[in-house]
């Protein structure tokens, strides 16, 4: 195997190594979603597809973005943007664990030389209206993926349950590669000249990012911004709502996307320390919201698996 | 007899909920048992990460048959009479019943109903699907295709399989067939997820758990606690290192693993610059790992080695090393966050300009690190309840208070003030974000490390003791003042929006913020006009209300609490509180309720005079003349609360004029003299002295009851004699109320 394919050597052959793996057992291999998101979980293949009743299998990348988790690139674990895996099982196989922990070996992970662990941690993200069961993996003390039995998802019970799969890509690969620095990480596993570091890549970015996110960024146009977003939302349901009782809703991928930014902006307010701890609650109700709304509306589609009225 | 092997094996069930679990299970199979008929000599539950197993000996075979007899209505009595009797004893038709005949009812109907008794197997079978379905998870999930319908079996975590065995010693156990959800009982098990993935044919208990053993899981959760600390004792002690025992870790980590390894992790020295509760906290909350100290430091708090003690799940190819070094790694990261956190919590923050007007409300000194976190409190304007405020405003009601009750405490008003200002300023800091627990002790270490006077430092940690009935109280005046501050101001704001504790409901802790004042002013031998604090601090609530009403143009605080009261009902109210719950304070310390409800009125507001009026009235009593006093008194009240009841004129005051005999004089003279120098020992505060001064009125007393009848014929002589009677009472009643004492 070269080592711009190897799991242990490149940052890149990590992800090639989860998509050939996943890939093979059925999923369909998805690009990221192109709009800021706070984790993989807000890419519309995971919170809308988790409704309803269709089988849904999918794993892609998502990159993540935290606005206060930005250090400037000073701190060699902490970003405030970074890359999630994600996959997807709708229902979920009776023999998950077992898939997750093979995913862990084909990236060279053994378990008899690793202490891989199941600890508990349930999962709840208030701004998606969404709440399940699971665990935190941890390899050798180290969180290295959630592992999450949707229970609800935009409010809405899920019937069937999905399990969802979130691998944090850097600390991953900082394992496997035995890198203490994130910034050190081999991105394209060629060794010498031509070699390209993940700080090569972001460590500029981070630095910029930092400064945005905790000192520059617009708050006024922020908050406008946000709400701009919450009005389109709701505006794009109502427009896209369905004709007559029984038939099908038109527009709730884009409500979605109104539904996300929000919560971008949320985030970005949140690091810049204008939000109070009563506003706060506000704020996540407000997106909660949204999401409880183009979840409603996502069942009322096709792919949520709205039987369209015998005509 | 009989054993039942019960194991119901799941994905790892979270570590907390393992040890109840187990309980529930044994406690739910051995009463449904029972339930059913059966009994059973012993039964144990064990718990892993993966699997609640009850091992339950000496089960009865068969549950016995059971004769009953159901009567029923007359053999004359109307269709419907007897159409409720059939459907009652379970008969399709009356000619199933028997006819029995009674002398005095004639004829009636009788059902002779026989249940055989049931085989333990099948008792078994219809009772642990009940159970799995109805377990009580403090949180459950659904699963899988199941989930798709409603009504699916919920587990904590997705369950996998069950093992059913029944049988005698000395016989073949068979499996005890039954099906829950899809889940078919059996006699098959896993061992350890990686080092024994293949299955396990189980007869019974016993070799299920050499089987187990063999297959590396260790089934007793107290063996595998043993084995991690001895095994976390004797690593550490090999590198010349203490282990910092804890329990709840231990408890917690036992559940985390099947197969325990003890490893030793190492960290950089550079990181033993953060305080040890820190270090400590980082690694147990993140890391569920154990921490160390040096072994010439045995037994001090503040010092740590940079070794930690790791429990794996695993016996690695490598001996751990790689383990050890990924943990390590982790350890090394997070304190590197503490690190962090630490030394940002002694920078400046970002934006000091936005902090003047809030630093000017405090009197802050924006150089220092704590009093830009105090500024940013109040600038955020961080809410501490919604209907009472935010944390600045309620700081500046501590200070205003603790600056007051210096006075009284015999602090120095000044520090009070500083040290009540800075209480909640370590709110903002980095550190208390990330682990609330250390709230207090935080603002402590910054406060020490810009400076601040000591007594102000320790005041910031210290006030909020006692944090429970077992917890000191605090012992330098500075901390005295702004504990009591902070724990008045909260009563009389829960006070003022009506939240107060109701029966077993108490979300904000006041019932245990009363009781810290209580202990804090008895203890350090303190008084404060209760009242009169709670009504001025009420005031500056309202103040601040209006104040930021006009700010902001809303009113709904305001609106929202009954503010047209001039505050004097909350602070009677809230003083009936700690009346209440001083009672139970002094009745958990040996005094008698009796003694306590006779000297406290609802004006009584100096909680330490209560005490002490108790315990010179408990003394009293003790003595000859105390119980002859109180016969006497008692005596006197019940005749004028006789003759009240009737109606009878008792003059207004005694009229010496009317006094005929010697030892009414003799009794009024004396009620005179007692009232007066009792009432002179009280306002000294001598309540010893007032007893002696009542207990002159003991002879007198006795001898006007002997001598003189009240009842006299002439009724202003009666009523001039009843007048004396309610002197006696009205005498004694400055001490205490003598009708509440019992005896």
């Amino acid at each position: 195997m070269s080592n711009a394919m190897n799991p242990a050597r490149s940052f890149q052959g990590l992800i090639l190594t989860l998509h050939a793996y996943w890939a093979a057992r059925g999923c369909a291999i998805l690009q990221p979603y192109d709009m800021e998101v706070g984790a993989g979980t807000f890419h519309p293949a995971t919170t809308l597809r988790a409704l309803g009743p269709k089988p849904w299998n999918a794993a892609y990348v998502q990159p993540s973005r935290r606005p206060k988790d930005g250090r400037y690139g000073e701190n060699p674990n902490r970003l405030q943007h970074y890359y999630q895996y994600q996959v997807i099982l709708k229902p979920n196989p009776s023999n998950l664990q077992e898939l997750y922990l093979g995913s862990l070996e084909a990236i060279g992970i053994d378990p008899l030389l690793h202490d891989i662990r199941f600890v508990e941690d349930d999962w709840e993200s208030p701004t998606l209206g969404a709440w399940g069961l699971g665990w935190e993996c941890w390899c050798d003390g180290m969180e290295v993926s959630q592992f999450t039995y949707f229970q609800q998802v935009c409010g809405i019970e899920c019937a069937p349950v999905s399990g969802e799969l979130t691998y944090g890509l850097e600390r991953l690969a900082m394992y496997v590669q035995g890198v203490d620095n994130v910034y050190d990480l081999n991105f394209n596993g060629v060794e010498g000249e031509g070699k390209v570091t993940y700080g090569d890549v972001f460590l500029q970015a981070e630095q910029e990012y930092s400064r945005h996110n905790f000192e520059f960024a617009n708050t006024q146009a922020l908050l406008r911004h946000f709400v701009d977003a919450e009005a389109e939302c709701r505006a794009l349901l109502a427009a896209g709502a369905p004709l007559a009782d029984g038939e099908r809703h038109r527009m709730v991928f884009p409500a979605y996307d109104q539904c996300i930014k929000a919560s971008h902006i949320f985030n970005l307010l949140d690091a810049r320390g204008v939000i109070s701890v009563t506003e706060r609650q506000s704020y996540i109700l407000k997106v909660r919201e949204l999401a409880k709304a183009c979840g409603e509306a996502f069942l009322q589609t096709e792919a949520g698996g709205a039987l369209l009225r015998a005509a | 007899m009989p054993d039942l092997l019960l194991e119901l094996r799941s994905e790892e069930i979270p570590a907390r909920m393992q040890r109840k679990a187990a309980g529930d299970l044994r406690k739910m199979v051995t009463d449904g048992l029972v339930d059913a008929g059966l009994t059973y000599e012993a039964a144990r539950e064990y718990w892993t990460p993966r699997r609640l197993t009850l091992d339950l000996r000496g089960v009865t075979a068969r549950s016995r048959d059971v004769h009953e007899e159901i009567k029923g209505p007359s053999t004359t009595a109307p269709e419907q009479a007897v159409q409720g009797f059939l459907r009652k004893a379970g008969l399709f038709d009356i000619s199933q019943a028997h006819i029995h005949n009674d002398p005095k009812k004639g004829d009636f109907y009788v059902a002779h109903l026989s249940r055989p008794g049931r085989s333990a197997e099948e008792i078994i079978a219809e009772l642990i699907p009940a159970i799995i379905r109805s377990f009580p998870w403090p949180k459950s999930m659904r699963w899988g295709k199941a989930s798709a319908k409603p009504g699916a079996l919920r587990w904590v975590r997705p369950l996998q399989s069950i093992v059913c065995t029944f049988g005698p010693e000395t016989e073949e156990p068979v499996v005890v067939d039954f099906e829950v959800d899809g889940i078919r009982s059996g006699n098959i098990t896993y061992g350890h997820r990686f080092h024994a993935p293949e299955d396990i044919v189980v007869r019974r208990f016993d070799d299920y758990v050499s089987k187990l053993e063999a297959a590396k899981v260790i089934l007793d959760a107290e063996r595998r606690k043993e084995i991690i600390r001895a095994d976390a004792v004797n690593l550490a002690f090999a590198n010349g290192l203490e282990m910092v025992e804890d329990e709840g870790l231990l408890e917690e980590v036992s559940g985390l693993v099947e197969w325990p390894v003890v490893l030793m992790g190492t960290f950089e020295k550079e990181f033993l610059a953060i305080p040890a509760e820190v270090i400590r906290l980082t690694i147990r909350a993140n890391q569920k790992c154990f921490v160390t100290r040096p072994g010439d430091a045995a037994g001090d708090e503040a010092k740590l080695s940079n070794h930690f003690l790791l429990t794996s799940n695993i016996d690695a190819k490598d001996g751990g090393v790689e383990i050890a070094r990924g943990n390590g790694k982790v350890v090394r990261a997070r304190l590197s966050d503490a690190l962090y956190f630490w030394q940002t919590d002694q920078h400046d923050l970002p934006d000091l300009d936005t902090l003047q007007e809030s630093a000017a409300r405090f009197d802050l000194d924006l150089s220092k690190p704590l009093d830009q976190r105090m500024a940013r409190l109040d600038r955020l304007g961080v809410t501490f309840h919604a209907k009472i405020g935010t944390q600045g405003e309620r700081v500046a009601r501590i200070a205003a208070l603790a600056e007051e009750l210096a006075l009284l405490v015999g602090a120095d008003p000044k520090l009070a003030r500083r040290a009540a200002v800075l209480a909640k300023a370590d709110l903002q800091t980095e550190v208390v974000g990330e682990f609330p627990e250390l709230q207090g002790a935080m603002g402590r270490k910054y406060a020490l490390l810009q400076g601040e006077n000591e007594s102000v430092a320790a005041a910031l940690e210290d006030h909020y003791k006692p944090q429970g009935p077992s917890d000191h109280i605090p012992s330098d005046t500075v901390a005295i003042a702004v504990a009591l501050a902070d724990k008045l101001d909260t009563l009389v704001g829960f006070w003022a929006i009506d939240e107060k504790p109701t029966g077993s409901k108490d979300p904000y802790a006041l019932r245990r913020a009363a009781l810290g004042v209580i202990r804090t002013l008895l203890e350090s031998d303190l008084r404060i006009p209760i009242i009169e604090v709670a009504y001025r601090q009420r005031n500056r609530w309202v103040d601040q209300l209006l104040e930021h009403d006009a700010g902001s143009g809303a009113g709904d605080r305001l609106s929202s609490s009954d503010h047209t009261d001039d505050g004097r009902s909350v602070a009677r109210d809230l003083l009936s509180f700690f009346h209440d719950r001083l009672k139970v304070y002094l009745r958990d310390q040996g005094a008698r309720h009796d003694l306590i409800d006779a000297v406290i009125t609802p004006q009584s507001d100096d909680l330490l005079a209560i005490v002490r009026r108790v315990e010179a009235l408990g003394a009293f009593l003790d003595s000859e003349d105390g119980k002859n006093l109180l016969a006497g008194t008692k005596r006197a009240a019940n005749i004028l609360a006789a003759e009240e009841k009737k109606g009878t004129r008792v003059a207004d005051a005694v009229d010496a004029s009317l006094l005929k005999q010697d030892a009414e004089k003799k009794l009024a003279a004396a009620v005179n003299q007692a009232e007066k120098d009792a009432g002179q020992a009280i306002q000294n505060e001598d309540f010893s002295g007032a007893m002696r001064a009542l207990s002159v009125l003991r002879e007198p007393v006795d001898s006007f009851f002997e001598a003189v009848l009240v009842n006299d014929p002439d009724e202003n002589v009666r009523a001039n004699r009843l007048a004396l009677l309610s002197r006696i009472r009205a005498a004694t009643g400055q001490v205490a109320d003598f009708s509440k004492i019992a005896g």
